[in-house]
């Protein structure tokens, strides 16, 4: 097993599009490392540059601290799962998971012993003389996994595996992926756009936009810190509630003024001088409340039941009306057209500047729980 | 009214396939026809049916010859055609290299050569090399269009491949020619089976190289032949007829049978082309 490292790449594609700008990232030896990011983000680009089916325009790529750059991808000794499997058609599962010893001229009694082996552990001997074609999706991406297990790579890339399964077998396969990792302590490099996946399954998750790295972090963190807006919207779910606010200093707390509420921060942020902001609020920290109560005043539009709770689309009166949603206990008692009062947990709130977008820290951090 | 306009495309098509199989059908009935009956009273519908024709074709005429050196010619052309356009076609439609589109244009443009305008250089040239009148003498002049023809169709059908197959093959450290023989080659027999019978099939029908670098009826292909039947005093319309039938025959039995994966295989090659 071995650690990966981008080293300032740069991907330019010859139709002029930037798959990568300066992308400097490193899985450290046996870490989960997802990449996420929106479609066309570069996320698959870097996994490839990494397995050497890209070149990268500038910059290196390292495995195991070796400058693999110039080596084609038979030389390079990673394993990578397809999204759509990629399994070899017309060979049965056996021969799909020997391919890879074949080409690297292992002895055959040690073939058959780690195809075995592999096949027991994931519950795929039984098909071992089927064709991919007779296998049901779930099978395949087993097998899929089962042909990169086998050869017992420098590393394991992985392009969206799941995302050909449907929702149950996609959280099971998720579970399994995460104890696969822990078992086999191999270094993962992990493409997903799946922002929920990326943060059950990463050790660190990068997310990516326009070729560029936004953060690096562990999922809770970029849960909790988002480096900026783009991170906080993309992570999450439902997606953050942003408003537009000022920032003014009111004499000792700096106070955060908007058409529907104003707010004291305690806890001295900088706010001299004054600065337009983009207050971030998560659904699941927005508290309703009577109406008149709280920080804002709003109107009830849409309740969405999900089970164990209640998804509500609100509009904030007082001004212009803007959208916000709430997470609510499943037993709350929200009804459509309800006058009801907002408050913000003061100590979940984010705020980024409106112009760059990033993060504006609040100098006494928030409670770090669950992180 | 409505009703009338939507049997209008139905009765369109029955026009168009009427009028293309009626020649083909009346050529197969004529050919069944006696002789003296061929200008008399022409029939729609034989009233008898005799083999004579046939029977001169082989008795009289012994059009074994031209059969075998159309099938000795296609055949040929085709079987080196297809190996060597498939390695062609694959580094067109997977490496990376410079000029890669100029050369998949100008194979193209090969192929719209008028054949008239190579006749003259290619005679002088075979006769030079004392070609004229062999087999090696048509199967060369016919790889200059068949080869462009199964390269061009052949970059359809391996673009149509699914890439990650082949990525997959390479990060499981196989080089890239084991990759084209043990993962790209299996699945690409269709369009290799295809490919090889639309090449065939251009080589049976091919007519004025044939004619132009043969001498005699020993290498006269059936198109050739064919045309030489008519003497000078009378033209045997139906031995020709006969001949046109087997010559004809084949072929359709070759299309009809192979005709989802021929028209796959065309359109592969001119959309993705």
């Amino acid at each position: 097993m071995a650690a990966i490292r981008l080293d300032k790449v740069e991907k330019v594609y010859p139709n002029g599009h930037v798959a990568a700008r300066g992308l400097d990232l490193e899985a450290a030896d046996g870490e989960f490392l997802v990449l996420v990011g929106p479609s066309g983000c570069g996320k698959s680009t870097a996994l490839r540059l990494v397995a050497g089916l890209e070149t990268p325009t500038r910059g290196r790529v390292l495995i195991g601290g070796r400058d693999v750059t110039a080596l084609p991808p038979q030389e390079r000794d990673l394993a990578m799962v397809f999204q759509n499997y990629a399994l070899y058609p017309h060979k049965t599962v056996r021969q799909n998971l020997e391919f890879g010893l074949l080409m690297r001229k292992t002895s055959a009694p040690v073939i058959a012993e780690r195809v075995a082996r592999v096949a027991a552990s994931l519950g795929i001997d039984a098909y071992l003389d089927r064709k991919p074609g007779q296998l049901s999706g779930g099978q395949r991406q087993r097998v899929a996994l089962g042909r990169a297990i086998v050869r017992e790579p420098q590393a394991f890339l992985l392009d969206e595996p799941l995302s050909n399964l449907d929702a149950r077998l996609r959280v099971e396969t998720r579970a399994e992926l995460a104890r696969l990792h822990r078992r086999l302590g191999a270094t993962m490099l992990y493409v997903t756009h799946d922002q929920e996946e990326a943060m059950t399954l990463g050790n660190r998750v990068a997310v990516l936009r326009d070729g560029r790295l936004e953060q690096v972090a562990p999922p809770m963190e970029i849960y909790r810190r988002p480096a900026n807006r783009f991170v906080a919207g993309f992570m999450g779910s439902p997606s953050m509630n942003f408003l537009p606010c000022t920032l003014r200093d009111g004499g000792g707390a700096a106070r955060l003024e908007s058409p529907w509420f104003t707010l004291s921060l305690e806890g001295g942020v900088t706010a001299t001088p004054t600065r337009e902001v983009t207050l971030g609020v998560r659904a699941q920290d927005v508290r309703l409340g009577a109406a008149g109560e709280g920080d804002a005043a709003g109107r009830v539009e849409v309740v969405q039941p999900l089970g164990s709770e209640l998804l509500v689309h609100l509009a904030l009166t007082g001004g212009e009306e803007a959208p916000v949603v709430a997470v609510v206990p499943a037993e709350a008692a929200v009804r459509v057209e309800q006058e009801v009062g907002l408050r913000f947990e003061r100590d979940r709130l984010h705020l980024f500047d409106a112009r760059d977008e990033a993060r504006i820290e609040l100098a006494s951090p928030p409670r770090p729980d669950g992180a | 009214m409505r009703r009338l306009l939507g049997w209008l495309p139905a009765a369109v098509v029955a026009l168009l396939v009427l009028s293309a199989l009626f020649p083909f059908y009346w050529a197969a009935v004529a050919s069944l026809t006696p002789e003296a009956r061929l200008f008399e009273r022409p029939s729609l519908i034989p009233a008898e049916a005799v083999s004579d024709h046939y029977r001169a074709l082989f008795d009289e005429r012994d059009f074994w010859v031209p059969i075998r050196n159309s099938l000795l010619v296609a055949g040929t052309t085709t079987l080196l055609c297809v190996p060597v356009g498939a390695v062609c076609a694959y580094a067109l439609a997977r490496l990376q290299f410079r000029g890669k589109s100029a050369i998949l244009a100008f194979i193209l443009a090969v192929t719209m050569f008028p054949q008239i305008s190579i006749v003259s250089p290619l005679y002088l040239l075979l006769r030079s090399l004392g070609l004229i009148n062999t087999y090696p003498g048509l199967v060369l002049p016919y790889l200059t269009f068949a080869m462009p023809l199964t390269v061009w169709l052949l970059v359809g059908f391996f673009r149509q491949l699914p890439r990650s197959l082949e990525e997959a093959a390479l990060m499981d450290g196989a080089s890239r020619l084991r990759t084209f023989w043990e993962i790209v080659l299996p699945l690409a027999w269709p369009g290799l089976a295809t490919t090889a019978i639309i090449t065939f099939i251009y080589c049976w029908n091919e007519f004025l190289f044939a004619l132009s670098f043969t001498l005699g009826p020993e290498r006269q292909t059936v198109p050739v032949a064919i045309a030489l039947f008519r003497g000078q005093y009378q033209v045997p319309w139906g031995q020709i007829l006969a001949a046109a039938v087997l010559a004809t025959a084949p072929v359709a039995i070759l299309v009809l049978l192979f005709q989802r994966r021929i028209v796959s295989g065309l359109t592969a090659g001119a959309v993705k082309g």
